[in-house]
């Protein structure tokens, strides 16, 4: 088609991008590519430590400090009371679930999309899956008010002949969780294998020894590349239901209950949405954090962020579109005790969170992702990701202890504040997560240097017409 | 045992919202019979008052024409109960035998999802261990358990009481008579709000209130269909 360009003397041509700033058009070569990624694996140094020690700390102190001191006197030296029987455990619960979720999600829907992108982001936010279930995984057991037999909630025979309940979505949550941890786990592992093996052949001592371990012999022989491909794109289709499953039936956790505002239909796709929507957030922050600290510049470009960003755009819209949905439905049913929720939540004393979360959830990403220039910002992409995560976590405090104040009865409702212990608690978890992170970031290879290299072996400029376009080379 | 007669009772208390004069006498009461452990004010103040069994006060129009209106709320034994589905290890469950709504404090892992669900927060949790002060520690009843921390307790319509009664009536080879059960609420009500018995006995006092019209449960549009069922209105709010 020609254009009467004459016509259009004024109107500026879209500059086309630099090819170089794209990872996959900037290939260099496969040593020097491993050596970045293990370089700065080696360096533990005092930074590091002060970072492991402090965050160990806290861990300590939360986990085996608060944590035991609740289990030897009681759930009372926590703020939960009557009505509010669930506190700031659960809706930590649902947080760290709800980030667990986007890693594997984000990383299988790409993987069975085929899209490019993904190749330098995969590990760190499959890895985001594993530790943020390890996290929230400690939730139900912090909660339980007799955490000494939890094994009751595990279905073995006993002498007794007693078996657990599988109505109970309590028990629909045990199994979706560990059923999503191991899937996620055998995710995160498989496509770590060659890198494994790679970070074997560049190292000594003991590291040596676990990389040997670590890597089951992969030698790199065409049928084990031909295996490892089949199995990961199984493992993609297979995890993305778990993932959805999972999120969905920590919903029904409230959805099944009968309390005014719990019990509700769109619950579990709204809170699936809520956990993509946060999850997508965390993993921006995380590969920012990586990014900056192991200095990987050359893998995680600003491409990889804007396109993150515009993700986090897209769920942000649909996760007001199943917010303003719950909400007007209760509103609209006019049920008294509805009317009486949605009247605390805006003026009672969690209109603040509530203000908040809406704040940081729908006005601040609204206001400024839909910028090319604040998308490609490190600095204000860590505080519009930090803060979609603070107004997810209110979200999750408000339906869990903002709902639980108003119910059926009004004699006995109810206030709620977390105290110290319950507060500590939470805050180890996010220091688990971060320890986690940290430890790991010096054993295992973030970025996934095959997937890169593959990505950048089959990536070609070619001339179509007058035009340069970049082609990709297909594996099957 | 009397487990063949047991099946069919439909143990029932009717409370008479006319009668009670919020005087919590049947709050004592049931402290006294089951054990239930005195928390004390800071916990009181954290809305954690540990009672089986509770007036629920409701003011009735605007000062000075104001009326109080008292409920007393307990566990409604309901038939088809929103906690016992909840329970991930059947600590809470319906028991046939009885026709009650049991809660087995040796299986409790305290999850506190049946508190949630129950419309009528009848459940109590055992936030701490309990403590009974002088002379408190005098007058446990040993016929009931005392609850560790962490497991959850609620109104058993005194099953200790209904049990021996059943032992009593099958040890002296006779069907169960209306009157022999009274649970310790209904026993110490000095307004004689409280009555307690078998539905299914018909000649018996409940089956006959069961029929007054002043007859409401509480939260009847939940289904869950309770045991307790209230008087309501008759002589302040003729119709």
């Amino acid at each position: 088609m020609q254009l009467d360009i004459s016509r259009l003397r004024g109107v500026r041509w879209p500059q086309e991008d630099n090819p170089k700033e794209r990872l996959m058009l900037d290939p260099l070569p496969q040593d020097e590519q491993n050596r970045m990624m293990m370089q700065p694996m080696l360096r533990t140094g005092p930074g590091f430590w002060l970072t492991v020690v402090i965050l160990g700390s806290i861990v300590l102190f939360g986990l085996f400090g608060a944590w035991l001191y609740m289990v030897r006197w009681g759930m009372g030296v926590a703020g939960i009371r009557r009505p509010v029987f669930w506190g700031l455990f659960i809706a930590s619960f649902v947080f760290w679930i709800g980030i667990s979720h986007s890693g594997t999600m984000i990383s299988a829907i790409l993987r069975v999309l085929n899209a490019e992108i993904r190749r330098p982001m995969t590990r760190a936010a499959e890895l985001m899956t594993t530790f943020a279930l390890a996290c929230g995984g400690l939730y139900p057991l912090i909660h339980l008010g007799r955490v000494w037999v939890m094994y009751f909630m595990i279905p073995a025979p006993n002498q007794r002949g007693l078996w657990q309940n599988f109505q109970s979505p309590l028990m629909w949550d045990l199994l979706a969780i560990t059923t999503y941890l191991i899937g996620s786990t055998i995710y995160v592992f498989l496509p770590m294998i060659p890198d494994l093996a790679m970070a074997r052949d560049h190292t000594t001592g003991w590291r040596h020894v676990l990389y040997k371990l670590l890597s089951l012999g992969w030698r790199g022989l065409e049928y084990e590349w031909h295996y490892l491909r089949s199995a990961l794109k199984i493992c993609a289709f297979a995890i993305l239901p778990i993932a959805f499953s999972v999120h969905t039936i920590v919903s029904w956790d409230f959805a099944m209950s009968s309390h005014v505002g719990w019990h509700s239909s769109i619950l579990g796709p709204y809170f699936v949405i809520g956990a993509i929507y946060s999850g997508a957030a965390a993993v921006i922050t995380v590969l920012l954090i990586v990014r900056g600290s192991m200095k990987l510049g050359y893998f995680l470009r600003p491409e990889h962020f804007d396109f993150l960003a515009k993700l986090v755009l897209v769920f942000s819209f649909a996760w007001t579109y199943f917010y303003f949905n719950d909400y007007l439905v209760e509103w609209y049913g006019g049920d008294w005790v509805g009317r009486a929720l949605l009247t605390f939540q805006a003026r009672g004393p969690v209109a603040p969170l509530w203000y908040a979360m809406l704040f940081f959830n729908i006005v601040v990403p609204w206001s400024t992702l839909w910028n090319k220039r604040i998308r490609r910002s490190p600095v204000l992409l860590i505080l519009i990701t930090v803060g979609i995560n603070i107004g997810m976590f209110l979200e999750r405090y408000i339906i869990v202890t903002g709902f639980l104040r108003r119910n059926n009865m009004p004699f006995d409702w109810g206030v709620y504040n977390p105290r110290p212990v319950e507060l500590s608690i939470a805050a180890s978890t996010f220091a688990l997560f971060a320890l986690l992170y940290v430890v790991i970031s010096r054993i295992i290879p973030l970025i996934p240097v095959w997937e890169v290299i593959e990505g950048q072996l089959s990536h070609s400029r070619r001339r179509l017409g007058k035009v340069m376009v970049t082609s990709v080379a297909e594996w099957d | 045992m009397s487990e063949t007669q047991s099946n069919s009772h439909r143990w029932t208390m009717v409370i008479d919202l006319d009668r009670c004069t919020g005087c919590q006498a049947c709050v004592v009461a049931c402290h006294a019979e089951n054990n239930v452990p005195v928390v004390g004010s800071v916990e009181v103040t954290m809305s954690r008052s540990q009672h089986w069994l509770r007036i629920e006060r409701y003011w009735e129009g605007e000062y000075p024409d104001i009326q109080a209106r008292f409920i007393p709320v307990l566990c409604q034994q309901c038939q088809r109960a929103p906690c016992e589905p909840v329970c991930p290890v059947f600590a809470t469950y319906h028991s046939d035998a009885e026709n009650l709504n049991i809660q087995a404090y040796n299986r409790c892992v305290g999850t506190r999802y049946c508190a949630n669900n129950c419309p009528y927060l009848a459940r109590m949790f055992n936030w701490f261990n309990p403590y009974f002060p002088e002379p408190l520690n005098q007058q446990l009843n040993p016929d009931v358990t005392v609850r560790s921390r962490g497991v959850m307790e609620k109104c058993t319509f005194c099953v200790q009481r209904i049990n021996k009664a059943e032992d009593l009536a099958s040890a002296e080879a006779r069907p169960m008579r209306d009157g022999d059960v009274a649970p310790a609420c209904a026993e110490s009500c000095p307004a004689g709000a409280i009555i307690f018995g078998d539905l299914h006995d018909p000649n018996g006092r409940v089956a006959k209130l069961a029929l007054d019209r002043r007859g409401v449960v509480l939260l009847e549009d939940l289904g869950t269909e309770p045991s307790v069922l209230y008087l309501k209105g008759g002589a302040s709010h003729a119709a």
